[in-house]
């Protein structure tokens, strides 16, 4: 460090103001993204958008009902699905999972969770699609399950990892067997941030479209059968963006709305539970 | 049979509760679900490639004609289209999110640090769709004239030597980089921030300046989960389908050109999967599936081995 101090002096004050920008960059295009969000979205809304279904080009009105019941129906499916699944094996890998097996379910479920959400589409479309010879809820459920499968075993297992050794000791020591200590006093010690990690992931895979294009696919009227086409919001905000009418893009920053308001609103009402690492 | 059940665990060395004997077989067959499935996946995804994957051969990965009138499918201009936008995506959110995340975790005042966090971290949970919706409507518009500028201007270099459209290539580049800057600054910035005191302290104490101790000290010492966050961003750029389907203009051809329509992997199968009229057009497709599934296994395999080569930031 032979460059004079005034140099290095300014150096460190350039590069903290660099620093500085950076974030607001990043912060700046958040805000931007939220606000035309915001602006174009609240244009769209009006009762009938929440309470009616879709209509034709060119009619007036009309509303995405269908997609607001069909994203809770197939996210229902989801977590009908994973959540068995994603706790057990979360319970499995804490509590049974030191050896060589729960190695391989850990670096599996790393690998699932690393793989692209338009895979899943095309495995539920392989596995559930071609059985039933059409698109389905269930398929879209399906796809969705597999997706959050993986972040719903290792929060739990995270989660259990955190209570400590003592309460399982406690319990193990008035006698009990392992499975009522952990029934009783480990999973619930756990639960608030195992249901946070939970719905995290539901809201996380609510926002998907990718895995829905050929699995739930999109159904212009109202449905509630797992075993035809359903509409979702995802589904019908990218339908409604990419066609070439006004009315549909207004409804698609509406949709775009509903349903970023319905993650943001998930994540912070379980966030406000407790202090939890955020997934990303 | 004793032998495979201890190594599962079901067997001690103790006589077991039947109660816990239940509870712990009930666990693992959730356990051998999970990994029963993710053979599904692998073993559906090379079983759908047929016929695609024996007609083709290695054909499949060097061809760039994609025609599915004659029935001629090769995945060049994809798997491409895939690894050039991730890679200018992450050149580009990369510095900006290691900057970012700089500011958070050495600058930044708490009652600022805070809610600057907690925006950075909303984009993440905005759906891809949004963005792409976004990106269309807002970005695009944007980057016209100025790809037009460029295109005026600099328009003898290849790069910039075609006809802007708005939607191509450096809008999806564009709008992956919006998209991974919250994974890379994230999780830069959990590991600048448990950079132990007294490392910050000696540096400082030798008189160095501020940036000298982030830069020669912090960075060096966190590198590891830098690597790991940057891989991680880079992951989820590679299988992004949603906003680059809505703004890369999805044309399988390979060019130069930045403003050039392009595709991707996974926008490929997006688009196409529910045309695909003949068994040969959707195994073609699924193949595609195969290839994207093999580059983000293999990066994260990559990423793990480049994060454990250099050790645990903890030890040194």
């Amino acid at each position: 460090m032979e460059k004079p101090y005034a140099f290095r002096k300014t150096t460190s004050a350039l590069m903290a103001a660099l620093t500085v920008l950076s974030a607001g960059f990043s912060a700046g295009i958040l805000l931007v993204l939220l606000v035309y969000i915001l602006r174009q979205g609240v244009a769209a809304l009006n009762w009938d958008f929440f309470t009616k279904n879709p209509v034709p080009v060119g009619e007036p009105g009309g509303g995405i009902a269908n997609a607001i019941v069909g994203t809770f129906i197939v996210v229902g499916l989801a977590a009908v699905f994973a959540l068995p699944i994603g706790v057990g094996s979360g319970v499995y890998l804490s509590e049974f999972g030191r050896n060589r097996f729960g190695d391989v379910v850990r670096f599996l479920a790393d690998v699932l969770s690393g793989v692209p959400s338009i895979i899943m589409g095309i495995f539920a479309y392989v596995v559930v699609v071609m059985q039933q010879g059409h698109f389905s809820a269930l398929s879209g459920g399906f796809a969705l399950g597999v997706m959050m499968l993986p972040v719903v075993t290792r929060t739990t297992e995270e989660m259990l990892r955190m209570v400590p050794d003592s309460v399982r000791e406690a319990g193990l020591a008035l006698g009990l067997p392992r499975w009522r200590v952990l029934i009783h006093a480990v999973i619930p010690a756990a639960s608030r941030g195992i249901l946070t990690g939970i719905v995290l992931a539901l809201a996380r895979v609510a926002g998907e479209t990718a895995p829905l294009l050929f699995t739930a696919f999109g159904n212009p009227y109202f449905s509630v059968d797992i075993n035809q086409p359903i509409a979702t919001l995802p589904y019908t905000l990218f339908t409604y963006a990419i066609s070439p009418y006004d009315d549909w893009h207004l409804k698609a920053w509406g949709t775009a709305l509903v349903l970023t308001a319905l993650i943001f609103v998930a994540s912070l009402l379980v966030r406000s539970l407790g202090e939890v690492h955020y997934e990303v | 049979m004793t032998g495979i059940l201890q190594t599962l665990g079901l067997l001690g060395t103790t006589k077991k509760n039947r109660g816990d004997l239940i509870f712990e077989v009930f666990l693992l067959l959730m356990a051998l679900t999970l990994v029963g499935l993710v053979v599904l996946l692998f073993v559906e995804l090379v079983a759908g490639s047929f016929p695609a994957l024996p007609t083709f051969g290695w054909r499949f990965f060097f061809s760039s004609k994609w025609d599915p009138v004659r029935e001629e499918f090769g995945a060049l201009p994809a798997i491409y289209g895939t690894i050039v936008s991730s890679l200018l995506a992450l050149a580009i959110a990369g510095p900006i999110g290691l900057l970012s995340a700089i500011f958070l975790a050495e600058y930044a005042p708490r009652w600022l640090e805070r809610p600057l966090s907690f925006l950075i971290e909303l984009l993440a949970s905005i759906p891809s769709v949004v963005y792409g919706l976004w990106g269309l409507f807002v970005l695009v518009p944007l980057l016209r004239p100025a790809e037009l500028f460029l295109n005026r201007h600099l328009g003898s270099i290849p790069l910039f030597a075609c006809m802007p459209w708005g939607i191509g290539m450096l809008a999806a580049v564009a709008i992956l980089a919006i998209m991974i800057l919250p994974y890379s600054t994230a999780v830069a910035r959990d590991v600048i921030r448990a950079v132990p005191r007294a490392q910050r302290e000696a540096m400082l104490a030798l008189g160095a300046t501020r940036w000298e101790t982030i830069w020669y000290v912090v960075v060096p010492y966190a590198r590891s989960g830098i690597i790991g966050g940057l891989m991680l961003a880079l992951g989820r750029a590679l299988g992004e389908t949603m906003a680059v389907t809505m703004l890369i203009g999805n044309r399988p051809e390979i060019s130069a050109c930045l403003f050039d329509p392009a595709y991707t992997l996974a926008s490929q199968i997006a688009n196409e999967f529910t045309e695909a009229t003949s068994a040969l057009y959707l195994s073609a497709l699924i193949e595609l599936g195969l290839v994207l599934f093999a580059i983000t296994f293999l990066m994260n395999i990559f990423a793990r081995l480049l994060v454990m080569s250099m050790g645990p930031s903890g030890r040194r």
